[in-house]
């Protein structure tokens, strides 16, 4: 009996680990920011260049970050969901404009809508460089203390900001 | 005859040229990324570093010979952070921070990266430790053959059937046919192979 039951327990290992792998996106390397303070920056403000924006304002609230381009073709994919989510009024959303001209940065939200609370704009991506971001779009949870609980690589879907996104959100502002 | 002898060598060279020229534009693509470099010291330091790091959006590629974007990046805040002053440790605790162990190509050996280092032993060990079982295990099973005292009988009445055979069978006081037949410098064994060729072959002729 032992002939049958062991091969058959091995398979049923190897086949778990192989399944694994195959539903793994080895793309996405968990952030090891997580847990730990977000990085302090100051950014001028898309819309008024004059006008800057430090993080630490935010502090006391639950926010998200999240980093797009105009020449990010995955944001364009994010960006219905982004605006009808802006519209339910659950969390203030920062965009960063990351890497990107802002005349670029302006003109796309014009055409397409502005679902950001406010945008910062991150030309050179120094501050993304701190954020260790690396493929945009990107979208991170940062709770009241300044903390960031979640970063997401890649785009928002309905998915990820019911399943993973709004819970977390809600557990946050809930502190 | 005489042209193809002269056309030759010419050819020849021309086919060396060609090579040559075939060869050169893909050299000068595989030239490590270019970047502004107004420091030789700080550049090759900052390349030799940028070999041991992984570029996260190419697919197993150092920064220092990727040409995407981010890699490009990392390869200007490496050289800033280099004319700040900062040591070679200090860059890459710096990009550990940011993106993680996985950025390197030779992760350190500790306590997250663990599983990773032991595993190819571990599975070694396991590996040896089930063939050392199975083998056990088969030698268990083969179990040398007991003969009843019938048995030993029958074998020898066997035996006897066949002369040359004798050799063989010590009870047997036949030992004329078997010194006639094995030449007495051989060893043992070797007498019996002989002497069973033998016997084999006076069966067929027979």
């Amino acid at each position: 009996m032992m002939r049958f039951i062991l091969p058959f327990v091995l398979f049923v290992i190897l086949s778990v680990f192989l399944y694994r792998g195959l539903g793994r996106d080895t793309a996405e390397i968990p952030s090891p920011l997580v847990g730990k303070a977000a990085p302090a920056f100051v950014l001028p403000l898309l819309h008024e260049p004059a006008k800057q924006f430090a993080s630490k304002e935010m502090l006391g609230k639950v926010w998200l970050l999240n980093v797009w381009a105009s020449w990010c073709s995955s944001c364009k994919d994010e960006h219905p969901l982004l605006m009808n989510f802006s519209q339910q009024h659950i969390v203030p959303v920062v965009g960063m404009d990351y890497k990107d001209k802002p005349v670029d940065g302006n003109e796309t939200l014009k055409a397409a809508g502005d679902p950001y609370n406010l945008v910062v704009s991150d030309i050179d991506g120094s501050v993304g460089f701190n954020f260790g971001v690396y493929g945009v779009p990107e979208t991170y949870v940062i709770d009241k203390q300044g903390i960031i609980r979640y970063k997401l690589i890649g785009p928002v879907t309905p998915q990820n900001l019911q399943k993973t996104i709004l819970p977390m959100v809600a557990r946050l502002q809930a502190q | 005859m005489k042209i193809a002898k002269l056309i030759l060598p010419v050819f020849q060279v021309f086919l060396l040229v060609a090579l040559v020229a075939l060869w050169l534009p893909a050299n000068a693509y595989a030239a490590v990324a270019k970047d502004i470099a107004d420091d030789p010291v700080v550049e090759t330091r900052m390349m030799h570093l940028a070999e041991k790091v992984r570029c996260l959006v190419c697919q197993s590629e150092p920064v220092s010979t990727s040409h995407s974007d981010w890699s490009q990046d990392v390869r200007r805040i490496m050289r800033d952070k280099m004319k700040e002053g900062a040591t070679d440790q200090e860059i890459m605790d710096l990009l550990v921070a940011r993106f993680g162990k996985s950025v390197l190509y030779d992760p350190p050996v500790d306590k997250e990266t663990m599983p990773l280092w032991s595993a190819p032993f571990l599975l070694l060990l396991i590996g040896g430790v089930f063939l050392v079982i199975q083998l056990k295990k088969r030698k268990e099973l083969v179990v040398e053959a007991k003969l009843t005292a019938q048995d030993e009988q029958r074998a020898a009445a066997l035996l006897d059937e066949i002369p040359a055979l004798s050799v063989l069978n010590p009870s047997n006081d036949n030992k004329l046919s078997a010194s006639s037949l094995s030449s007495a410098s051989l060893p043992q064994g070797e007498s019996a192979d002989v002497s069973l060729r033998d016997a084999r072959t006076k069966e067929t002729q027979a």
